[in-house]
C-alpha cells in the first residue's frame, strides 16, 4: 500500500484532457454533471411512473391491481443491464419506423440521454412501486373505508387521505433508493453516456493512470451519495409523521402498528 | 531439520496415504534442492523479479484477453487461441527452459482494457499478451516487449454505403471503442478539420459493431487487424469492408511489470527470435491468412511493410 500510494501521480488531473475539452478535472465534472442530469431525470420519472403503479396495486377489484403487479416483476426481475440493451439495442429494431427515426434522426448523445433515463427510471419505478403500495397498506382499511363513507370518489380518497400519509411514511425508503438510482445510473456508461464511471474508465484509458481515475471516481460518487444523505435526514426529519416509523412515538394515544 | 525431527510423529498418527504424500515431498524437496545446488547455471541468487517469482511458485500467470479476434480470444471449445496467444507460449517455454521447469504450471487469467494495467502493478499476472497498444503513457507505468505486432487504424463500413475515407465522413455518426487510441485521433480530426461528426464511443469493440450493424454509425474506426476481426463475427463479413488512409500505426507488446530488465530480456530474446527465424512469420499465415476458428473465416489481411520491417529489425519502439 505505501509503494501504490508513493507511485500515484495526482498531476495528471491537471493535464489536457484526450478529447481537447480542457483539464481532467474539467472532463470528470463533465461526467459529474450528466451522472446528476440523468439521476435526477430517471427518478421524477420512476416517482410519476412508480406511484402510479403502486396506487395501482392497491385498488379494489383484480385487473388494475394484476396489471401493476406485472409491471413490477417485469421490471424487478430483469437484470437493469439487461433493460439497458433491450432499450438501446433491441426496441428501436422492432419498431421500424420509430427505432429508425430514433437511431439516425436524433443526436447520439441524445438517444444515449433518452435511453439511459427510460431504463434507469421504469426500472426504479417497480421499486418505487412496491415501496408506494407498502405506505398505502400500512394505513390500514379503515381509513379508506371512512374516505368512501363521506362521499369522496376512490380517486379523491387517495389524493387527500391516503397518499399525503402513505407518502410521508415512505421519505427514508425512497430518499434510500434515489441513492441507488445515482449509483446505478453508471450502466449508462456501457452505452457510451459520458457519466462519471465512463469519463473516469477514459480517463484510465487514456492516461494508463487506472489507480488514480478509480480513487477520484470513488470520492465523487461519495461526494454526490453523502450530500443527497445528508439533505434527505432533513427532509425525513422535516416529514415523519407522530405515531408512524421514525416519528415522535411520545404523544402517540393508541397504538398503530 | 525441523522436518526431519517432525515426521516420525506425524508418520505414526498418519494413514498410509499420507505418509506417501510426506514421503513425496521429503523427495520433492531434495529434488528441488538438488536443482539449486547442483542444477545450472541459474543458481537461487541469478534470479531476480519476475523470474524468481515464477520459480518460487511454479506457476506462471498469462493474461489474455476474451474476444480480441484474431489476438487473443475463447475459441468454440473455449480454449484460449490466437497470434499473441501463440506467441506467449514461445515466451512460456522459454521460461520453463531457462528455470529448468518442464512442468511450470502455466495460469491463463482473462484481463479486460480496464484491468490489464492494474493487474500487472500489483502482480496478479505476470504477463500480458492481447492487442495492447505499446505508447508512451503507458510506459511509465509498465514495461512492454519487443512489439508482435503493428497496425493501421482504419475505418470499418457497409460495403454500398459509399464512404471510401475520412473525408466522407462529414456530418456523419462515426462509432470507435471507448478509450482507444481511433477516439483520441478521430476527435482530433473533428476538432481541427471542423468536420462535424457525431462520435459515439461504445464500451468494447463487439458492442461499436453492433453500433455499427444497427446503422446508428455509418463507420466504425479502429484498428484494421482487430476491425478484420471483428467483421469475421459478422453474420454476413461480406458485406462490410476496411477502407481509408491509415491515421495512425499502432505497436503491439505484450506488457511485462517495470523495471524488471531480466525478465524482458528473456521475451524479447524469444520474441525476436521467432520474428526473425520466420517463426512468427508462420503464425501470422495461420492467424491472418488462413481460416481461423470459431467460423473458419480467413482474414485476409495482407502482410505489410511495417511488418516486414518489424520481423527483420524486431525492437520495443512504441510509434506515439
Amino acid at each position: 500500500m505505501v509503494t501504490l500510494a508513493a507511485g500515484l501521480d495526482w498531476s495528471i488531473f491537471l493535464k489536457p484532457a484526450f478529447d481537447g475539452s480542457g483539464t481532467y478535472v474539467r472532463f470528470l465534472l463533465v461526467g459529474f454533471e450528466w451522472t446528476l442530469l440523468l439521476s435526477v431525470l430517471a427518478w421524477i420519472l420512476a416517482f410519476v411512473v412508480g406511484s402510479i403503479i403502486g396506487v395501482l396495486r392497491t385498488f379494489p377489484g383484480k385487473f388494475l391491481p394484476t396489471l401493476g403487479a406485472v409491471y413490477v416483476e417485469i421490471f424487478r426481475n430483469v437484470p437493469l443491464l439487461v433493460q439497458l440493451f433491450l432499450w438501446y439495442f433491441v426496441f428501436p429494431e422492432i419498431i421500424p419506423g420509430l427505432g429508425t427515426w430514433f437511431k439516425q434522426g436524433l443526436s447520439p448523445l441524445l438517444q444515449q440521454l433518452i435511453t439511459g433515463v427510460l431504463c434507469l427510471g421504469l426500472f426504479t419505478a417497480a421499486r418505487v412501486a412496491e415501496q408506494v403500495r407498502s405506505g398505502i397498506n400500512a394505513l390500514g382499511s379503515g381509513q379508506r373505508a371512512a374516505g368512501l363513507a363521506l362521499g369522496l370518489n376512490l380517486l379523491q380518497v387517495y389524493r387527500l387521505i391516503l397518499l399525503p400519509v402513505a407518502y410521508r411514511i415512505i421519505v427514508p425508503t425512497l430518499t434510500s433508493e434515489f441513492l441507488n438510482t445515482i449509483k446505478n445510473s453508471a450502466v449508462a456508461s456501457t452505452i457510451g453516456l459520458a457519466e462519471l464511471s465512463h469519463q473516469s474508465q477514459q480517463l484510465g484509458e487514456f492516461t494508463a493512470h487506472w489507480y488514480e481515475a478509480f480513487i477520484a471516481v470513488t470520492l465523487l460518487y461519495g461526494i454526490i451519495n453523502l450530500t443527497v444523505m445528508i439533505a434527505s435526514r432533513f427532509l425525513e426529519r422535516a416529514t415523519r409523521l407522530p405515531g408512524y416509523a421514525g416519528g415522535n412515538v411520545e404523544n402517540r394515544s393508541s397504538g398503530i402498528a | 531439520m525441523l522436518f526431519a525431527r517432525q515426521s516420525p510423529v506425524r508418520e505414526s498418527i498418519l494413514c498410509p496415504d499420507m505418509r506417501n504424500a510426506l514421503a513425496l515431498k521429503n523427495y520433492f524437496l531434495v529434488v528441488v534442492g538438488f536443482c539449486l545446488f547442483a542444477g545450472n547455471s541459474w543458481s537461487a541468487d541469478d534470479l531476480t523479479g519476475t523470474l524468481k517469482k515464477i520459480r518460487d511458485a511454479g506457476t506462471i500467470s498469462v493474461g489474455h484477453r476474451e474476444s480480441s479476434i484474431p489476438f487473443s480470444y475463447y475459441d468454440d471449445q473455449n480454449a484460449v487461441v490466437g497470434y499473441s496467444q501463440d506467441l506467449v507460449m514461445l515466451v512460456v517455454d522459454a521460461v520453463k527452459k531457462k528455470l529448468n521447469l518442464p512442468n511450470l504450471q502455466v495460469k491463463l487469467i482473462p484481463v479486460t482494457s480496464q484491468n490489464r494495467i492494474p493487474l500487472i502493478q500489483n502482480g496478479t499476472i505476470d504477463i500480458e499478451s492481447g492487442s495492447t497498444t505499446n505508447n508512451l503513457e503507458r510506459q511509465q507505468q509498465v514495461a512492454f516487449s519487443d512489439s508482435m505486432f503493428i497496425v493501421g487504424t482504419r475505418l470499418l463500413v457497409r460495403k454500398d454505403s459509399g464512404i471510401q475515407d475520412f473525408p466522407d465522413l462529414k456530418g456523419k455518426n462515426v462509432v470507435v471503442t471507448a478509450g482507444t487510441t481511433s477516439e483520441r485521433l478521430i476527435r482530433e480530426l473533428n476538432e481541427k478539420q471542423g468536420m462535424k461528426m457525431n462520435i459515439i464511443s461504445a464500451k468494447d469493440h463487439g458492442e461499436s459493431f453492433l453500433t455499427l450493424q444497427s446503422g446508428r454509425a455509418v463507420a466504425f474506426m479502429l484498428d484494421d487487424a482487430l476491425l478484420a476481426g471483428e467483421r469475421a463475427k459478422a453474420r454476413k463479413p461480406a458485406d462490410w469492408v476496411i477502407v481509408g488512409t491509415p491515421q495512425s500505426k499502432e505497436a503491439y507488446g505484450m506488457m511485462l511489470t517495470k523495471g524488471d530488465a531480466q525478465f524482458k530480456t528473456l521475451v524479447d530474446e524469444t520474441i525476436a527470435k521467432a520474428e526473425t527465424s520466420g517463426d512468427a512469420g508462420k503464425l501470422y499465415q495461420k492467424w491472418f491468412q488462413s481460416p481461423i476458428p470459431p467460423k473458419g473465416l480467413n482474414l485476409e489481411l495482407p502482410f505489410s511493410d511495417e511488418m516486414k520491417a518489424l520481423f527483420k529489425s524486431p525492437n520495443d519502439k512504441a510509434f506515439q
